[in-house]
């Protein structure tokens, strides 16, 4: 399977053509190159799924983890170094589907919505990069090379943010991501130091000496790792940049911030899984309660946002953490039922990619549409675009949990795992999937139904969008109806072993009862164009109403901790120490160069008889010194 | 009749300090030429000297002698040739007025 190496390589010579050459092309053919490359590298890693899922098992049921190509990069000792590879096991080639896919979607999408928008050949320049850095990620063979590409999906993702560099709120939000994140990669990065100095190796698979000598330090590790992931996949109270990340293009949104990158954390905990099950299993709990908290928080707030994307992005923050719910609720024992929740997240993370872009995209149809965020220019959409709304539609459902679609199996899968934890971890999730349904159909009728702003669309007549924009929105859809009957347990699971995906009756009953419930309730409050109820909710708690919608004011939490103490009691101190110590070291110095010089100069007279004299009592010194010496 | 080394000896000092009393007094170019080429046959006289006296069947010294010799030559043309093109900028070869190269 040597061809998957081009699964790599294909999109980084498309970004150089593009970065490049791209200026002297028009928008048609960069765009075209773009979409034909990711094109080519999608049919390549089907390809590669198939091979990879068709080969045989190993004897004791798993499928094996192949390196089909792996180069030393740069050595340090014997068993440390770092090395560049494709890897090759049930995740890795999963998510090579999923970026793919996702990502093809988008480049065809951003042909119609990104349609003569300057800098044009710049924006799939970047795309390609960014699924360069991604499919990189996901490949890694060690946790360095996923680091490089960490950094790498966080740069192009800062630089799709600010794509619209005119617009100020952009640079802002681009800034923003960047810091967050790579503040919180300074946590990855110590754990994957602490990793390779105590295991001596960067391997994802290090050997069992390693491990007795690594063992007290695993829990540290991981759990600094895993600040690196809670940044890069935006969990409490790391989550701050997501919602301000919506300033990007919204295929941008689709692509980075609600399919591929964010879930960069869950892959990151799904990929360190072996060692947590096995070394750390608190860290692994705590990735749960972390997970839990930020769903319900996140649901909490996308309960009242206004701006549509903000309303997914919170959405996103709220799936993510159901993931990670579903990833740390795992236990070592029995090691096959326990790993249930890892297949649950995996599949979550799959199904989640698909439905998620979807609403993504289909929210860019509506903006593209009416030409701006807010809620309230909407209203009785589904007249004027009605495959925007059925996939939409359908979107919906399956993030609610409805069946057949694919949000309900993982979800389901997800709700098992959590209440084989514990009934209150169950009732919990069950409780954020019901406000996930609630706040999705508050969304769909708010843009689709209810109060129509009927001067807006006689002004301007909202249009369905081309056939560009919509086929990806129909492929999603279809995705979304089928996906979740793909026998995923086959697949992925946390012990590598088959595992038969049979639905828990009681908890897919509840579940379902509990999503139905809530879009009821959605329907009674925001179907009809006058919201009686939800007004006077909101007048009756308007605290809590304006709290909510200013997102429990953790924006101001953390401007407060970095203006007032850190920058106030931290940064200024350095600052000083740095200006007057260190500088003025430097500045004595560099004046007693010159001081020495100032003096020294006049002797340098240009008057020969004087250096001679010099000479001569140099000399005459040096004589006299010899004498003596002697 | 044999000439006692000390007097090759004082003719070579004599030179030597004839030659940097000249260095250090005269201001024109030529005559501190003419002081360095003293000094320098100062030294070319022990080599001969004390080559003939101390090691009378070796010819070393009498070869420095030679090369010393070849050596101020070339030294002569090459500060021949600069004071002629300090005469032409300046119109004259009087050290104090050339202090224009210093740093």
């Amino acid at each position: 399977m040597e061809y998957t190496i081009w699964i790599l390589l294909l999109p980084v010579l498309s970004f150089l053509l593009l970065a490049l050459a791209g200026m002297k092309m028009s928008h048609r053919v960069s765009g075209l190159i773009g979409t034909v490359v990711l094109g080519a590298v999608a049919v390549l890693s089907y390809m590669a799924a198939f091979d990879y899922f068709s080969l045989p098992r190993q004897a004791d049921g798993t499928y094996a983890t192949l390196i089909p190509w792996n180069a030393e990069w740069l050595p340090f000792t014997g068993s440390l170094h770092i090395d560049m590879g494709v890897l090759l096991d049930p995740i890795s080639v999963m998510m090579l589907v999923v970026i793919t896919t996702v990502s093809f979607m988008v480049h065809i999408y951003s042909f119609g919505y990104m349609k003569g928008e300057r800098g044009f050949q710049r924006y799939y320049a970047f795309l390609s990069l960014f699924t360069f850095s991604m499919l990189g990620l996901v490949v890694a063979t060690n946790i360095f090379q996923m680091y490089v590409f960490w950094e790498l999906v966080g740069v192009s993702s800062y630089l799709l943010i600010g794509f619209y560099y005119t617009k100020p709120e952009a640079i802002a939000a681009s800034k923003k991501a960047f810091i967050v994140t790579r503040f919180a990669d300074l946590g990855f990065l110590i754990g994957i130091l602490i990793y390779g100095f105590y295991v001596g190796t960067f391997s994802f698979t290090p050997t069992e000496t390693g491990l007795m000598q690594g063992a007290m330090m695993l829990p540290l590790a991981l759990g600094l790792m895993f600040v690196g992931g809670a940044g890069k996949s935006a969990m409490f109270p790391l989550h701050i940049w997501l919602p301000d990340a919506m300033e990007g293009p919204t295929p941008v949104s689709a692509l980075i911030h609600a399919a591929t990158m964010v879930v960069a954390g869950v892959y990151q905990v799904a990929r360190m899984f072996p060692l947590y099950i096995a070394y750390a299993p608190d860290t692994l709990h705590i990735v749960a309660y972390v997970g839990a908290f930020t769903a319900f928080y996140a649901a909490s707030v996308a309960c009242v946002q206004s701006d549509i994307k903000r309303v997914l992005a919170f959405s996103t923050i709220s799936q993510i953490g159901f993931m990670m719910v579903a990833l740390g609720v795992c236990t070592g024992a029995p090691s096959h039922e326990g790993g249930l929740g890892y297949m649950a997240s995996m599949f979550h993370l799959f199904t989640h990619a698909m439905f998620k872009a979807l609403l993504f995209l289909g929210a860019g149809c509506i903006i593209h549409a009416v030409h701006s965020n807010e809620m309230s220019t909407m209203g009785g959409l589904r007249k004027y675009m009605p495959v925007t709304h059925i996939t939409f539609l359908i979107a919906c459902l399956a993030i609610s949990g409805i069946p057949p679609f694919s949000g309900f199996f993982s979800k389901d899968e997800i709700l098992t795992a959590c209440f084989a934890f514990s009934p209150v971890m169950g009732w919990i999730m069950t409780l954020i999937a019901g406000m996930t349904a609630f706040y999705m159909f508050r969304l769909y009728y708010g843009i689709f139904w209810g109060r129509e702003n009927k001067e807006l669309h006689a002004a301007h007549v909202p249009h369905e969008s081309p056939l560009s924009m919509t086929f990806p929105l129909m492929v999603l859809a279809a995705i979304t109806c089928v996906a979740g009957f793909i026998p995923f347990g086959h697949f992925v699971t946390g012990d590598g072993l088959s595992y038969d995906i049979h639905l828990d009756a009681g908890v897919a009953t509840t579940s379902c009862v509990v999503a139905v419930v809530a879009i009821a309730l959605a329907t009674f409050m925001y179907a009809r164009s006058e919201q009686p109820v939800a007004d006077a909710l909101a007048r009756r708690f308007p605290k809590l109403h304006r709290a909510a919608y200013r997102r429990f004011y953790m924006d101001e939490a953390w401007l407060f901790v970095t203006k007032r103490i850190i920058f106030r009691c931290v940064s200024r101190p350095l600052a000083w120490f740095d200006r007057h110590v260190v500088d003025g070291f430097m500045n004595f110095l560099a004046w007693g160069a010159n001081a020495t010089g100032e003096e020294v100069q006049p002797m340098q007279s240009g008057r020969i008889q004087s250096y001679v004299m010099w000479f001569m009592a140099g000399i005459i010194v040096l004589t006299l010194m010899l004498l003596l010496c002697m | 009749m044999e000439i006692n080394v000390i007097c090759y000896l004082l003719v070579g000092a004599v030179m030597l300090f004839a030659g940097v009393y000249g260095f250090f007094t005269r201001r024109n170019l030529l005559a501190t030429l003419i002081s360095v080429e003293l000094m320098l046959n100062a030294a070319n006289i022990n080599f001969a000297a004390f080559n003939r006296y101390l090691f009378p069947g070796a010819l070393e010294g009498h070869f420095f002698t030679l090369f010393g010799i070849a050596v101020s030559a070339a030294e002569t043309a090459v500060g021949i040739a600069i004071m002629i093109n300090v005469y032409r900028n300046v119109r004259n070869i009087q050290t104090d007025d050339i202090s224009e190269l210093k740093g």
